[in-house]
């Protein structure tokens, strides 16, 4: 298959039909970027890296008829004006210090900056944290059969493709049987430099009855940086596994970012995901979940804090393919300023998922009155004996809550902090981890204090 | 000392005026109570002096130590030492009491200090030993889920936390039964003191069984119409403010 599409890629990606489609990320940037990987890596990473190419080539940028793309400014959607990242150009900013964490991985600009191993006990037992290229080559199989094995179905194919064709380097973990790992995996991911396009990725692989818990960041040098990023990520859960993700997208202020995640949970998994939007200009983020044996139960979790201009354009899919499984989603956005947000979510009930239980909830908070937050919750059931609910709210702060902290002596701006943080703890409180929730907490606060 | 100076005070809520100039003085270690029928404008008093942004203050002055309050915002009100006990405390799910109160404590705070949060923590249950309360109070939500009772304790709790000046304590009696009532009053009388005076609202004379008060003032249509001394809440008790009513009358013919 790869041969026969790269043929059609060669005319495709001509400088002069296609710059419109490609911008930066152009032929002659490819080439260099297929330059710069190691040899070791297997030719059919290599193979599907050019298909992905040809892919990205071949698709169109979004339309404004695209249902997929509603509500999102397609405008200002650009691929024109980045570089491809050079090696740690900048000051890698210090990791964050917050909680104790297994084993670490720290990216700058898509190659790996530093890292903390794991304890010798836990290597002994079999975990693997190490980077995407390590596993290309030690853990072919796993690699092969995981990374981005779900194609894309919330309309960002050709950012997918995109990622898929210039990704360099990113995490790979793999917890084995029946292994616990107590304290979260880290993976850091840094953009450096003024135009700087990142295809971060993390492959999470949680073979039978494992635990574990990967805290991934994203976060860019500084706040004025006009960067690019593509990423996605793959969470593997099978059968009895445990995972709880927590993603913090932190770019730069001018960044405009794409990241596309799929879950896929196993017989009696449960996967647990919160994402943290805080950065960006204009953030795009894909969510699927794949309920693919009964007991599976995929949580997910986000929470945004939008404010000036920015823009959050979340997009969900909750895909039951099998009885007796379940799904919850509860997305909450705090908006402040003219900031806009979407949330979109689809809950795809098959004919054979009988008794499955699913939900679907965005709250927004609005903040400001020039803010704009839409919804389109959604539902597409097969079967007839289900449990789905979904809905969608938006709501102000309510003054005679904000008049109780001001005549305690908090002012208004303070009080409406508080109030926000009180919004998003019912997202908070469903982390069983308490030093975990208060990490978050510290972090979503210093966007507060900037 | 401080002193909270009441001058002709009116007050409307959408054009409509409820406080029709009303004069009061509440030095340090005084309380005061205020009683009156239901709608004669008790409530707007202590909204207005703690600075609801619903309530207009259209004319007179209400002064903190000489000071004109009326331009601070509440929360700077607050912070120069008003303290409101509300009839019906809000509910503020997922904020917990103590990051609440630290929250008030913090904002009490100079630019960029920070509050020492082991003090802060010592001082909290110190205070809450003090009024009897458990301290797996504080992690709760803010008056989320609560009874009427631990509304008013969480109320009383801040109050000695913040430690104002003046507290106008509005209908803190309501919804309370005997042994939640025993409670508040307990706690406001360990406050009492020379550095708090104490503007106590109230519809019934059982909540001064209690608070025992250095003056009643009688409240009808906007105005103190009769004030004296806690032998007044007695004879509102027996007589009933129909009395009151009367005596206004046969005064105006």
């Amino acid at each position: 298959m790869p041969a026969a599409s790269r043929t059609t890629a060669m005319s495709a990606s001509t400088p002069t039909t296609a710059a419109p489609l490609v911008g930066s990320f152009n032929s002659d940037a490819f080439a260099a970027h297929l330059a710069s990987l190691p040899p070791s890596l297997p030719a059919w990473w290599i193979a599907r890296k050019r298909a992905a190419y040809e892919k990205f080539v071949a698709l169109p940028l979004p339309a404004r008829t695209d249902e997929s793309w509603r509500f999102s400014s397609i405008s200002k959607l650009t691929l024109d004006g980045f570089t491809l990242p050079t090696a740690a150009a900048g000051q890698v900013p210090q990791a964050p210090i917050d909680i104790k964490k297994a084993a670490i991985l720290v990216f700058a600009n898509g190659r790996l900056f530093s890292h903390e191993p794991l304890s010798a006990e836990l290597a002994e037992r079999g975990v693997i944290v190490t980077t995407l290229q390590n596993a290309l080559v030690k853990h072919e199989a796993l690699v092969r059969e995981h990374l981005l094995a779900q194609p894309p179905k919330l309309g960002s194919a050709k950012f997918t493709a995109l990622h898929e064709a210039f990704l360099i380097d990113g995490a790979f973990i793999h917890i084995p049987r029946g292994v616990t790992v107590e304290q979260p995996i880290g993976v850091y991911s840094y953009a450096l430099g003024a135009t700087t396009a990142v295809f971060p990725h993390t492959l999470v692989v949680a073979a039978e009855n494992s635990r574990a818990t990967i805290v991934e960041y994203f976060d860019s040098g500084h706040d004025t940086e006009a960067q690019f990023a593509a990423g996605a990520n793959d969470l593997y859960a099978s059968h009895g596994a445990h995972l709880t993700y927590i993603g913090k997208q932190d770019w730069s202020h001018r960044a405009l970012s794409f990241q596309s995640n799929s879950t896929v949970v196993r017989r009696d998994a449960r996967v647990q995901s919160l994402n943290v939007h805080l950065g960006a200009r204009q953030a795009r983020h894909e969510s699927l979940s794949l309920l693919q044996a009964p007991g599976a139960f995929s949580e997910m979790l986000a929470l945004t804090v939008a404010e000036s201009d920015q823009e959050f354009d979340q997009r969900t899919l909750q895909i039951h393919q099998a009885p007796n499984t379940k799904s919850d989603l509860l997305y909450k956005n705090a908006l402040r300023g003219t900031a806009k947000t979407i949330f979109s979510g689809l809950i795809v009930v098959d004919s054979d998922a009988q008794k499955t239980d699913a939900y679907q909830s965005n709250r927004n908070l609005m903040l400001s009155d020039e803010a704009e937050a839409n919804s389109l919750p959604g539902l597409e059931i097969q079967a007839n004996d289900v449990r789905c609910t979904h809905g969608a709210t938006s709501s102000r702060i309510d003054p005679e809550q904000e008049f109780y902290l001001q005549a305690r002596g908090i002012a208004k701006a303070a009080a409406d902090e508080l109030l926000t943080f009180g919004f998003f703890e019912e997202v908070l409180n469903r982390l069983s981890d308490d030093n975990l929730h208060e990490a978050l907490r510290v972090l979503i606060q210093t966007k507060f204090k900037k | 000392m401080s002193q909270l100076e009441i001058k002709n005070l009116h007050v409307s809520i959408a054009d409509k005026e409820i406080v029709k100039g009303l004069s009061l003085t509440i030095k340090g270690g005084e309380v005061h109570a205020i009683m009156g029928p239901n709608g004669t404008g008790k409530s707007t008093l202590s909204k207005a002096i703690a600075g609801h942004p619903d309530y207009t203050i259209t004319s007179g002055e209400v002064l903190l130590d000489g000071v004109s309050i009326l331009e601070k915002e509440a929360d700077e009100r607050a912070r120069a030492g008003i303290f409101l006990a509300f009839q019906y405390p809000s509910e503020i799910p997922g904020v917990s009491i103590a990051n609440f109160l630290r929250a008030a404590l913090q904002a009490r705070l100079a630019d960029g200090e920070e509050i020492d949060a082991s003090g802060y923590y010592k001082r909290l249950y110190a205070k809450m030993d003090l009024l009897k309360i458990d301290r797996k109070f504080t992690s709760r939500a803010v008056n989320d889920g609560f009874s009427g009772g631990e509304k008013k304790r969480c109320e009383i709790l801040q109050m000695a936390m913040l430690e104002p000046k003046v507290a106008l304590m509005d209908e803190t009696d309501s919804g309370l039964d005997i042994d939640a009532l025993r409670i508040v009053a307990d706690g406001v009388n360990t406050m009492r003191g020379p550095g708090l005076g104490v503007l106590l609202i109230t519809h019934y004379q059982r909540l001064l069984d209690y608070i025992v008060p250095d003056y009643v003032h009688v409240m009808y249509d906007g105005r103190i119409v009769k004030s004296g001394d806690k032998t007044l809440a007695h004879e509102l008790e027996a007589k009933g403010y129909d009395w009151i009513k009367k005596e206004l009358a046969t005064a105006k013919a």
